[in-house]
């Protein structure tokens, strides 16, 4: 379970975030929706520690976890980004058994079995060996799933991930999301997709742009 | 016929000179330009300062007075530089500003998502540097560099103001001994095999980076 308590984030004297409160319970899938400016995708950003916040507290499994410094062994939270930012200088394979291998220390071996796994799981199988630019939008978004799950995260984070496919793989992103939520995996989604939130989501987070 | 035979043995000693440095001044020259590029985007301002200045200076004179600063000026104040490595100083001096500024601008177009990406993997800074931004930059900065590199067999024959013996100077000597024009024609005809031949180097080092996009 992931709790954020009374989250505050600005940007120079603006307050982007305030006291923000929120609850993800494991296995379940939470949307955050709202208008663009809202913070939505800078709210994801704290999450996933890419800014830090300026207050508040983020809760593990109510253990005190901080995700801009964190540098622990486990990894807690994974992310797809909206570009997916593969490294296109490596090879699919390569992309996912990167981080295994320099942060977790897992051997060469065991990062390739398991890349591999995610690889067949995610329908990539073939695709192993070629390089980001050599695939389609949607398989790009998959390699980028397959290299979040690598590290093992306790919740995975996807930003806006259907706006950069073509409109009618949305229904495949679906079936992606909730194959994995079947397996057990705790998920946040930002979009500004409302169909695509409701049609996925356990719980709705509205973001509204702060006032003052 | 015979004349050119009879020079050429001198010819090819200046050219040997021309290599070493080429070679030697890009041994040098690019990680250190790699060094001080990471440094000039650094976060440390000193630093940041500290390296434009150097970048400014380099870029800023000739590298004939480069030469001739390092080999005739610094032994006023009690610096003693053989000749030879004199002009390797101050060559992988200048060229590493060159390159760092190249360099620079390799690293900055690298989109600040890959760091992003590599942050929420977990990779250090070394690593993402070394596993993500080194091999894309590399690609970018390619046909830069090669620009320089073949300014670089050029330059080399600057070295002739310190006295040594390149092969601009090979040349110009057995002109001025023999009064012939030949042995400038050779000179050309050799500094242009020495670039065709880099250039044929660096298509096959960019063909090799061809593999992704």
């Amino acid at each position: 379970m992931l709790e954020l308590k009374n989250i505050t984030k600005r940007f120079g004297d603006r307050t982007i975030i305030k006291d923000l409160n929120l609850t993800v319970r494991d296995g379940e899938i939470l949307s955050i929706v709202g208008p663009s400016g809202a913070g939505k995708t800078t709210l994801l950003r704290c999450i996933t520690g890419l800014e830090r916040v300026d207050g508040g507290q983020f809760l593990v499994d109510g253990q005190n976890f901080e995700p801009y410094t964190n540098r622990a062994n486990e990894s807690v939270i994974g992310v797809v980004f909206q570009n997916f930012e593969l490294f296109p200088n490596l090879t699919v394979l390569q992309n996912i058994t990167l981080a295994p291998t320099l942060v977790l220390k897992q051997s060469a071996e065991t990062a390739k079995q398991q890349a591999l796994e995610l690889l067949t799981r995610l329908d990539l199988a073939d695709h192993a060996n070629q390089y980001p630019f050599e695939l389609s939008g949607g398989q790009q978004q998959r390699v980028a799933i397959a290299r979040a799950l690598a590290m093992k995260p306790n919740v995975l984070c996807y930003d806006e991930p259907t706006s950069a496919l073509d409109p009618n793989l949305r229904q495949e992103v679906e079936k992606l999301i909730m194959g994995l939520k079947a397996d057990g995996m705790t998920q946040i989604i930002v979009t500004h997709d409302l169909t695509f939130a409701e049609n996925i989501a356990d719980e709705m987070f509205r973001v509204e742009p702060n006032q003052d | 016929m015979h004349y050119i035979l009879e020079i050429l043995p001198s010819l090819l000693a200046g050219a040997g000179m021309t290599l070493k440095i080429f070679i030697w001044t890009l041994i040098g020259s690019l990680p250190l330009g790699l060094v001080v590029s990471l440094g000039l985007i650094s976060n440390i301002k000193p630093l940041q300062w500290l390296l434009h200045f150097y970048v400014w200076l380099m870029r800023g004179t000739p590298l004939l007075l480069q030469l001739i600063f390092v080999f005739y000026g610094l032994p006023l104040i009690g610096i003693v530089f053989p000749r030879y490595y004199a002009a390797l100083f101050a060559f992988i001096l200048n060229y590493a500003a060159y390159f760092a500024e190249i360099f620079r601008g390799g690293l900055q177009s690298i989109d600040s998502g890959q760091y992003e990406s590599a942050r929420v993997l977990r990779l250090s800074y070394g690593q993402t540097i070394r596993k993500i931004v080194i091999p894309q930059v590399i690609k970018i900065v390619l046909p830069s560099v090669g620009n320089e590199v073949i300014n670089l067999v050029k330059d080399s024959s600057l070295v002739y103001v310190i006295g040594l013996g390149d092969l601009l100077r090979a040349g110009n000597v057995a002109t001025a001994r023999d009064v012939t024009l030949i042995p400038l024609v050779l000179v050309g005809v050799i500094y242009l095999l020495l670039t065709a031949v880099t250039t044929f180097v660096l298509g096959r080092i960019e063909k090799h980076y061809s593999y992704w996009k």
